[in-house]
């Protein structure tokens, strides 16, 4: 009756998702995934792919849009929400690009454009048959690490955190 | 939310916060416990509420300040939170990345976990 129960027939590849706060303005995203880096990069970076997991259904919010220039200098940009006509964007600019290895982007929250531009440096290392991906996401300051956050919650993730944690029960 | 961190930043207001969190307390009570002169506790009050962090609760001749701990709790474990936000997200990629491996192995049959 417990977790073990019905977890275990798909957990000997269960994958932990570890987020730290590396400083004041950095947070660490840590998460192995059961593919070659090949794969992963390529849903991490392919719109028609990242529309199929970037805006967790879980969580109510759709990706209405998704435009990636992948190459350095090229932009992207986000389009996603609850409801198309009150959307928001992230966007910004590649500043490189190492095909199935290494991303750095700069981001910006379009809501926002005041607090600045962050910083997010992805790498996927092939580690066996999993990949490793580590994003490293550094904010313009500490106050908009810490707002952004809130924000993300506020708006993503009140009401949905409990239907969140059964769906993520269910999955397991 | 920023006012939230925003609120919280301030030292004095930050140990109102913990002394608030063994009870509802007045205004006299904060300034006798926390050493602070009371209009000096009342303006931080005031910041306090307006970031959601305190209700205050009428009770006979007194005004009670309370916490309110739906907000504190939200602030608790906001990296909880953006956790949750991504692992939702990578819920959906284990799955996208399982069919993508399988469409290829259909294609090439076997494993090419190396690229040559």
């Amino acid at each position: 009756m417990d977790a073990t129960t019905r977890g275990n027939e798909r957990s000997a590849g269960v994958n932990k998702t570890i987020v730290e706060r590396s400083s004041d303005r950095e947070l660490l995203i840590t998460r192995s995934f059961n593919a070659p880096p090949r794969i992963v990069y390529d849903a991490w970076t392919k719109p028609e792919l990242l529309k199929r997991w970037w805006a967790p259904k879980a969580l109510g919010v759709t990706l209405f849009s998704c435009e990636v220039d992948l190459r350095v200098g090229g932009r992207y940009r986000y389009v996603f929400g609850h409801e198309e006509a009150k959307a928001m964007a992230f966007s910004g600019t590649y500043n490189e690009v190492v095909p199935f290895s290494r991303l750095v982007y700069t981001q910006i929250f379009e809501p926002m454009p005041e607090a600045g531009e962050g910083t997010i440096t992805t790498t996927f290392e092939a580690q066996g048959a999993k990949t490793l991906v580590v994003s490293r996401e550094l904010f313009p300051t500490k106050e908009v690490l810490e707002g952004v956050l809130a924000s993300g919650m506020e708006k993503g993730m009140r009401a949905t955190l409990e239907q969140l944690e059964e769906l993520v029960a269910t999955l397991v | 939310m920023v006012e939230t961190f925003a609120a919280l930043s301030e030292p004095n207001r930050f140990r109102i916060v913990e002394l608030l969190r063994s009870g509802p307390r007045a205004v006299s009570e904060i300034g006798d416990r926390l050493r602070l002169k009371q209009p000096q506790v009342s303006q931080h009050l005031r910041v306090l509420k307006a970031a959601g962090l305190v209700d205050v609760q009428p009770r006979a001749q007194h005004r009670l300040y309370e916490l309110r701990g739906r907000r504190l709790r939200q602030m608790h474990d906001w990296l909880d939170r953006y956790r949750d936000l991504w692992e939702a997200r990578f819920e959906g990629l284990d799955e996208l990345v399982e069919d993508l491996q399988k469409r290829e192995g259909v294609k090439s049959h076997g494993r090419n976990d190396k690229r040559k």
